[in-house]
């Protein structure tokens, strides 16, 4: 049993925001996969809820005329998997939505709701960050823009208000254009697991230039984060194992994961390299190069 | 010919159809929801407690305290009666207690009219407590002067050893000794149904009790013992359950429940407890630890073997020292060609119950023996299967607990087999040096283990046969029904004895303690072994009545006369029916002046306890630096007798040794060292691999016949969880030379050792 006490269905994303601004106790509920489980723990902050599940304004995946990718708030893993302009621009992306749960969260579970749980270990975020994804917010004075960069505050904390609602995400052309990518989940499982660290990297490469690297964790900080050292030491040097070397080197700039009883930071450390390796060797393999 | 036929389980249509009812099936209109208040602290004791708020909360009925219980003391723990009290289960557990034991403890219980309202009112309560250092390590519990747990008893609640031949000539006599210390961790069930159960009266005197249960006959006792009320006033009813694996032989809910309801004027007091509840709150797999010692000669004679352990119970006895004691018994089988030794204690802690857990203490130990094992043959230098066909058990060795000779063994047959599925040979001979990242392994490790639980406890089962007016029978067991198919080879052996179609034969499955005849439940891989014999008492007696009432009707000599299908055929012309079965059923029944029902009712006591034998072999690949292991391929190879059924023999194998992987390789209740705080008791957190983590299983029988048994088998239910762990535990370190001497290999483990070894 829930302890909910009131539940409305929004019909648009402009009632959604009405009904935000008319209770200041409600929250959005989406899948609910994140919003659920809190609600069976007792969280009574979530026993007002907005329900904008299913609503067409939030499901849009396309391409717009300059090029830009846009991929609705409301969109579940199992649909963003099924795009086939996510599985050829965002393959990073498309290989995180695959790690997420098991097939029937996939089904239910959305990546705007991913983002804005707000936690460290959402394995869409790494992707999304290392293809400079900004953000559609909608709110009762209308829409603004913000990077998923500046989006994140802390751990659950996110720049979103109680009355706004994240329409999309979009990716522009120059952000994905002839990038390729990869993701590394890593996890106690296969399945049905939160990441001990999730890795993901978008590589440039031209012949045996690395023109550019935008390398991404989730679980290496409190939020996820990229890694500027790291991708400085990268970008425009020759591509072979001891630039892996130099990128790992430089990584340990870039995060600062931490002791818990899941995991410890020696191992999260030895794992963050340990990934920031296979991935920029495989995204650059995906590209087309190879590793001398 | 039924035994040996992959037939269907006479409930899969009721369970995929939806239609077998379970425990939380039988909604009743008024029922009350009762919740536990359990302690946040580890150790101490409640200074005072309030629950006025809770009692005034809207939809409470009532709340009890410590203050409310009777003071009995009783023992929770599924076994039998012993008739000698010295060697009762310690009776160490109040309905609710003021001492805190564990992070979890039950101090007080609301009554509400929902789940809800039962939450919020355990919110109301206000405790005040007096706190004690926890005692989690054996180290702290084993301190000198540590705080008794129950004060009055030592924190060692049981310690034995034993001797089998001469430990100390043995030793001497060995040329290569290997001594080793090995460890395995906290588990937990996980079974799917999580445990629930309601109770009612239907008038003044009797307490009807629906529960998840794997021993509702023994559960009928403890609940009568832990109120101090007639035994015959209490009826428990098993329906359809989700599985136990021994967290369900344990008497947990009934007696509160017991309690509750004869409190509330009869009304229906349920307690369905949560995920969280059932994985910290009920029991678990002791954790443990031991010292092995093996003496060799240099040709791989094993000459002596020793071993010590040490059995953390936790808060509460429940099964006692009988878990180290009886893991310590079964695996003096497996090379009982040698002089033996064992020592064990059993402590309390401040820790979760340890309990009941497939296969009783034997995974622990055989994790300890099989890795020494191990690290033997390879300082000897002998390969590691050889070594064990070379010393394991033989058809008419000596059992050396009991000197008497193993009727049925095919130990060094399985050892064969696995060899030969998994390609031993071939692939040991293709092995290079391995430097790389990335490196194979091959690992095997075998088990012996009893079948029920003689001569410790009583092997009593029942059987009850009913002809039909329409020539089927009706059979009734004692044996409980958990999922392991206990039914299905129940109806099995009734068709082969009695040469009845499978169609022609209805098992009820339910248990109810006011009807079925006694047995002491599902536990100990006993049920189709300790009932088959039952059965076959009983389906024979009744085969006997059927004949003899044939050949009155048709004037033929009984021995002339044979059941065939549905009819009546004579010996020497099968095929032609003399009488149809419907029609001497209905004569039977109706004809006005001779016949009436033909039923056998039967109890039988079983007085053997036969060996099974068996053994994994697995291949893996070890990623280093990933400190990540994965199986490539994984073979149980069993002799568990006769193979009642093919397909209900494999899903058990397969079950088990998924269960076996899931310890070797992520499975672990992590506590807090310090204050006694369990992180993971939750289905996130706590890692049962999912199936995309489970390899492709394979598993192999060699079919011995076990003479004390009416078909020729012996237990399968338990054991294929217990050598996945040492195989691969032991491929790891044909892998990269590295002898982790703990489970689960989880990758935290692998890097703390691959680190110290300078592999990463
Ligand atoms: C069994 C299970 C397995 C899981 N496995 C994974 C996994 O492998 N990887 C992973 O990253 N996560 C996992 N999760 C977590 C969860 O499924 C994801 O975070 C999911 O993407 C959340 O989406 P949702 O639509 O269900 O969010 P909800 O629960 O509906 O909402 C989550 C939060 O976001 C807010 N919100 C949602 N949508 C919007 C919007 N459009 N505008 C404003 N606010 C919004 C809500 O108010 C709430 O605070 C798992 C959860 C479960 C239960």
């Amino acid at each position: 049993m829930f302890p909910l006490q009131r539940y409305e269905k929004a019909d648009s994303v402009q009632d959604a925001i009405r009904l935000l601004s008319d209770n200041p106790e409600a929250k959005v509920i989406s899948g609910g996969t994140d919003v659920l489980i809190r609600l069976r723990d007792g969280k009574k902050a979530y026993n007002q809820l907005v329900d904008i599940h299913d609503l067409d304004e939030l499901k849009i995946c396309d391409i717009t005329a300059d090029g830009t990718i846009r991929i609705g708030a409301g969109i579940s893993f199992s649909e963003v998997i099924a795009s086939d302009i996510i599985e050829k621009h965002l393959p990073h992306l498309h290989k995180a939505a695959e790690t997420v749960g098991g097939p029937q969260i996939r089904n239910i579970a959305t990546i705007g709701g991913n983002i804005c749980n707000g936690v460290t270990s959402a394995d869409s975020a790494s992707p999304l960050l290392a293809s400079n994804a900004r953000l559609i917010i909608q709110g009762p004075a209308g829409k603004r823009e913000v990077a998923l960069s500046e989006f994140y505050l802390g751990p659950g904390k996110v720049a979103l208000d109680q009355n706004e609602i994240l329409i999309a995400f979009t990716i522009s052309k120059q952000d994905y254009s002839g990038y390729s990518g990869d993701y590394f989940k890593y996890a106690m499982r296969e399945a049905m697991d939160i990441a001990t660290i999730g890795c993901a990297a978008a590589c440039l490469i031209d012949g045996n230039q690395l023109v550019d690297l935008r390398l991404a964790f989730g679980v290496a900080a409190p939020t996820p984060i990229r890694c500027k050292q790291a991708e400085e030491a990268a970008c425009g040097e020759i591509i072979n194992e001891a630039l892996l070397t130099k990128i790992g080197d430089a990584l340990a700039e870039d995060v600062n994961p931490r002791t818990s009883w899941r995991a410890s930071r020696e191992f999260r450390l030895h794992i963050i390299r340990e990934l920031a390796e296979r991935v920029i060797k495989n995204a650059i393999e995906n590209a087309g190069g190879t590793l001398t | 010919m039924a035994i040996g036929q992959p037939a269907n389980r006479v409930d899969a249509v009721a369970k995929v159809t939806g239609r077998a009812r379970y425990t939380d099936d039988f909604y009743r209109p008024d029922m009350l929801i009762a919740k536990y208040f359990r302690s946040t602290i580890a150790h101490g004791r409640v200074i005072s407690i309030d629950v006025s708020k809770a009692k005034a909360l809207n939809g409470v009925e009532a709340v009890f305290t410590y203050e409310d219980v009777p003071k009995i003391k009783y023992a929770t723990a599924g076994h039998p009666y012993a008739l000698d009290r010295s060697r009762a289960d310690v009776a160490d557990t109040l309905l609710l207690d003021r001492q805190i034991r564990y992070m979890g403890d039950e101090i007080a219980i609301v009554v509400a009219v929902d789940d809800l309202t039962a939450s919020e009112a355990l919110e109301l309560i206000e405790v005040e407590y007096e706190s004690y250092s926890p005692l989690i390590s054996p180290e702290q519990v084993l301190s000198k002067g540590a705080r008794e747990i129950h004060p009055g008893q030592s924190n060692v609640i049981g310690e034995h050893q034993f001797e089998c031949g001469d430990l100390e000539q043995g030793f001497s006599q060995a040329e290569v000794v290997h001594e080793g210390q090995y460890e395995t961790h906290m588990l937990q069930h996980v079974h799917i149904e999580n445990h629930t159960a309601f109770a009612y009266m239907n008038d003044l005197e009797h307490i009807v009790i629906i529960s998840s249960t794997q021993i509702p006959h023994i559960a009928r006792r403890i609940v009568g013992e832990a109120l101090d009320i007639p035994w015959g006033r209490v009826r428990v009813v098993k329906p359809y359950i989700g599985g136990g694996f021994g967290a369900k032989q344990d008497v947990i809910l009934e007696p509160i429940l017991a309690f509750l309801t004869m409190q509330l004027d009869g009304r229906p007091v349920k307690i369905s407890m949560t995920r969280e509840e059932c994985m910290l709150c009920t029991r678990n797999r002791h954790p443990m630890t031991a010292t092995v010692k093996i003496g060799t000669l240099k040709d791989g004679t094993m000459v002596a073997r020793h071993m010590d352990t040490l059995f953390s119970t936790g808060a509460y006895a429940s099964h006692g020292h009988s878990i180290a004691a009886a893991s310590g018994s079964k695996n003096t089988l497996l090379y009982p060609r040698t002089a033996i030794g064992y020592h064990a204690r059993t402590i309390y802690n401040n820790i979760p119950i340890a309990g009941a857990m497939r296969a009783y203490g034997s995974p622990q130990v055989v994790f300890a023996l099989e890795s020494a094992v191990d690290d033997t043959a390879r300082k000897i230098g002998i390969d590691p299967v050889e070594f064990r066909i070379q010393n394991g058990a033989r058809q008419n060795d000596l059992n050396p607990l009991n000197q008497k000779p193993i009727q049925s063994c095919g130990l060094v047959e399985c050892l064969e087999k696995g060899r030969e599925l998994i390609g031993w040979q071939e692939k040991m001979s293709q092995r290079r040096q391995q430097t790389g990242n990335i490196r194979k392994g091959l690992g095997v490790a075998c088990f012996s283990y009893g079948t029920g639980t003689y001569p410790m406890n009583v092997e009593i089962a029942g059987a009850r046969i009913i002809l039909n007016q329409d020539g089927s029978v009706h059979v009734q067991t004692g044996a409980t029904e958990i999922g392991q198919g206990s039914d299905t080879v129940v109806a099995q052996m009734v068709s082969q004895t009695m040469g009845l179609p499978m169609e022609n034969i209805h098992i009820v499955s339910t248990q109810d303690t006011d009807v079925t005849p006694f047995d002491p439940g599902a536990y100990a891989s006993r049920q189709a072994y300790i009932v088959g014999n039952a059965v076959y008492k009983a389906a024979s007696e009744l085969r006997e009545k059927i004949l003899t009432y044939a050949a009155e009707m048709t004037d033929k000599s009984v021995s002339d006369l044979e059941i065939e299908g549905r009819n009546i055929v004579l010996v020497d012309q099968p095929g032609k029916a003399i009488i149809s079965l419907i029609d001497l059923a209905l004569d039977t029944y109706y004809h006005t002046d001779r016949g009436g029902q033909l039923t056998a009712d039967v109890s039988h006591k079983t007085l053997a306890n036969p060996a099974t034998f068996g053994c994994t072999f697995v291949d893996i690949t070890v990623d280093i630096s990933l400190c990540r292991i994965r199986i490539n391929e994984i073979f149980n190879v069993h002799d568990s007798g006769v193979i009642l059924n093919h397909s209900t023999a494999k899903g058990q194998v397969e079950g088990g040794m998924a269960m076996g992987i899931g310890a070797a390789l992520s499975e672990q209740v992590l506590i807090d060292p310090e204050s006694g705080k369990v992180n993971n008791n939750n289905m996130l957190d706590y890692k049962v691999p999912t199936m995309i983590d489970l390899p492709d299983i394979g598993c192999a029988f060699v079919e011995t016949v076990e003479p004390t048994s009416a078909y020729g088998n012996k237990s399968l239910g338990e054991p294929p969880v217990i050598s996945p762990p040492p195989a691969i535990r032991n491929a790891l370190l044909d892998a990269t030379g590295v002898a982790i001497n703990e489970i689960p290999l989880a990758p935290q483990v692998l890097f703390r050792h691959f680190k110290q070894a300078g592999l990463i």
